[in-house]
């Protein structure tokens, strides 16, 4: 049995396989994202009513994104701390895990176990454990005897600190950093990995000329590694918010579901997801518009 | 040869890299000890009797270590979490997605990494758009359509595909799981740093595409293949919002399980000391059959960062 063949060019059949492949997500996006998103739109402005056969749409304007401000007690305070903790995780997360990954990336006794432990993070951080290790009076305990001592030593630090001379907001940030501790450990799980499969894709070779041109060990950090793994700082801070997304204890995720399982305002809880996303989409804008420009790419 | 020696211990550089040593040894030790003091406590307080905890200066060991004690709070949370079946049902869920995914994701990866086509560009920064959107955003959207599923218009009287694994393995097959577009970038980019030539020998020995795929393409990609299959196992495994949304909280699943634990246990029916130590064991064995795993697989997993190219 002969059939006419389909005569294409190769870059035409090319095409189409690359369609073949990625046909899958293209379906999944409109199916599972991009049609539930436009519904989502449509829900933010109505109210939103479910019945055993289907459900049935008022239309209310911005009622739902005025009642989220101004009526609901709770979203104003959850909304802006929310912002601000990842605002104020994003530098910390970056910094520990950079200087973390350059550790693990030297030779040392120990350095597979340290990595094992460093990556643990990783599958313990479950939302529901989160739940019980909060109400847990066992760990509790343990949470309030190191913030007495994160009190107690913040007043020398601060002290310290003031007499170099140093930034008031500056001391802040790092008392708050410090006091946030595990969980900024917690959450660079990725990001070590991240870096450490960046720093081990710089070629040695270089490492090697600078040594031979006389370049100390402090420049050819700066030099070649850093520059060299700012690509990665782009990829981190992404993640880093994606992750926030369903860190346990994000208590803005938390208020948004109540508001939608719990008290079935399901138009309000969407406005209030809108509203998110807006201000992690100004967030990542202001992130790459500062970065892009300084961030170099190793050319291939 | 002595006096190579001596010299050595002068230089000043000698001293800095000891130091340094000594310095690099405490953070990290220090650091391995915060991530893994909450699984301390867990263990700890597992074996501890209620007296223990009343004691101020027992900390970590407990005075009198009963095996019939620690044994039997174990049987008992076993029963009451019907452990064996929910764990079973967790497994099999986690393994059907991460499967689906694996599968997908490097499916999706590769065509991403190889063929252009007219705006595949697009599509591709479609796919770093699905992780930056809030999840919940489309919670309440797609509660309803797997609520009232008609497929896209095409069934008259719309199914209720919610209490089944249906969502999960829609959602997987097309890669628009949980966090699913990291997977795609990430095989996308070690499909990338694969050499061209291999594959287009292959093909020019008469290898269709879709068996390039599967016997060159994959086999090279071994290490990326099981960090993608790692998290997304252990994401589904713990996951409680996404399965809750599509399975309600009754289902028999290990952390509804758990959460369900806290009706069981609760402060007004025994002492606070009690529903601890039952929590904390509780919470270990959550957490121990992925500890088991990770035990298996770091090796893999450690190693294999080097040469994924996961950055490339």
């Amino acid at each position: 049995m002969r059939y006419r063949r389909l005569r294409l060019t190769l870059s035409r059949q090319r095409a189409l396989w690359g369609l073949v492949f990625t046909g899958g997500f293209i379906i999944g996006f409109i199916a599972f994202f991009l049609g539930p998103m436009i519904q989502s739109i449509k829900f933010a402005f109505n109210e939103l009513k479910i019945n055993p056969s289907g459900f049935t749409l008022t239309y209310v304007g911005w009622e739902n994104f005025r009642y989220a401000l101004r009526v609901d007690p709770n979203f104003n305070q959850v909304f802006v701390e929310t912002t601000l903790r990842i605002l104020t995780d994003i530098p910390a997360v970056i910094i520990f895990s950079f200087f973390a990954a350059t550790v693990l990336n030297q030779k040392f006794r120990g350095r597979t176990l340290a990595r094992v432990i460093f990556f643990l993070p990783v599958i313990l951080t479950a939302g529901v454990i989160y739940q019980f290790e909060s109400g847990d009076i066992l760990h509790e305990l343990h949470v309030i005897a190191t913030e007495e001592e994160v009190l107690y030593s913040s007043r020398v630090v601060t002290s310290l600190f003031l007499r170099m001379q140093m930034p008031e907001g500056f001391t802040q940030y790092v008392i708050m950093a410090v006091n946030r501790i595990p969980a900024i450990i917690n959450a660079s799980a990725i990001p070590i990995l991240i870096f450490l499969a960046g720093l081990q894709g710089i070629p040695f070779s270089l490492y090697e000329c600078a040594k031979i041109e006389g370049a100390t060990g402090w420049e050819s950090f700066w030099k070649i590694t850093f520059p060299l793994i700012s690509p990665l700082f782009l990829t981190n801070i992404v993640y880093i918010i994606v992750d926030s997304f369903t860190a346990p204890g994000n208590r803005l995720v938390e208020l948004i579901e109540s508001t939608a399982w719990g008290r079935n305002i399901y138009g309000v809880s969407v406005a209030m997801t809108w509203m998110y996303f807006g201000v992690i989409a100004v967030i990542l804008l202001l992130v790459f518009a500062v970065l892009s420009r300084r961030v170099v790419y190793m050319e291939e | 040869m002595g006096r190579l020696r001596t010299a050595r211990y002068q230089t000043t550089s000698y001293w800095a890299s000891i130091g340094w040593s000594v310095a690099r040894a405490i953070l990290v030790s220090g650091i391995c000890f915060l991530i893994i003091h909450p699984l301390l406590i867990k263990i700890s307080s597992s074996l501890m009797t209620e007296t223990d905890l009343y004691d101020v200066t027992v900390k970590w060991i407990p005075r009198k270590l009963s095996y019939q004690r620690v044994a039997d709070n174990y049987l008992i949370l076993y029963r009451e979490m019907k452990y064996g079946v929910s764990l079973f049902n967790s497994i099999v869920l986690a393994l059907l997605v991460s499967c689906l995914q694996l599968i997908s994701c490097s499916v999706i990866g590769y065509g991403f990494a190889r063929f252009k086509y007219f705006g595949s560009n697009i599509v591709f920064a479609l796919v770093i758009f699905t992780l930056l959107v809030p999840p919940q955003m489309i919670m309440v959207p797609l509660f309803l359509n797997f609520r009232f599923f008609d497929l896209f218009g095409l069934i008259k009287t719309p199914i209720n595909l919610l209490g089944t694994y249906w969502p999960f393995v829609l959602t997987s097959i097309t890669g628009m799981g949980s966090k699913n577009g990291l997977f795609i970038y990430v095989m996308r980019q070690v499909f990338k740093g694969q050499p061209k030539s291999l594959e287009e020998a292959a093909l020019v020995d008469g290898a269709g595409q879709i068996r390039t795929f599967f016997t060159i393409m994959l086999p090279g990609a071994k290490s990326a293949l099981l960090i993608v299959f790692l998290f997304s196992f252990v994401w589904q495994y713990n996951d409680y919002h996404l399965t809750s949304l599509y399975l309600r909280n009754t289902a028999p699943l290990l952390p509804f399980r758990l959460q369900g634990l806290t009706q069981i246990f609760d402060v007004y029916k025994y002492s606070r000391e009690y529903v601890t130590i039952v929590n904390n064991t509780a919470m270990l064995m959550f957490i121990a059959p992925l500890l088991v795993m990770y035990a298996f697989l770091q090796r893999f997993f450690v190693e294999s960062i080097e040469r994924t190219g996961i950055v490339g």
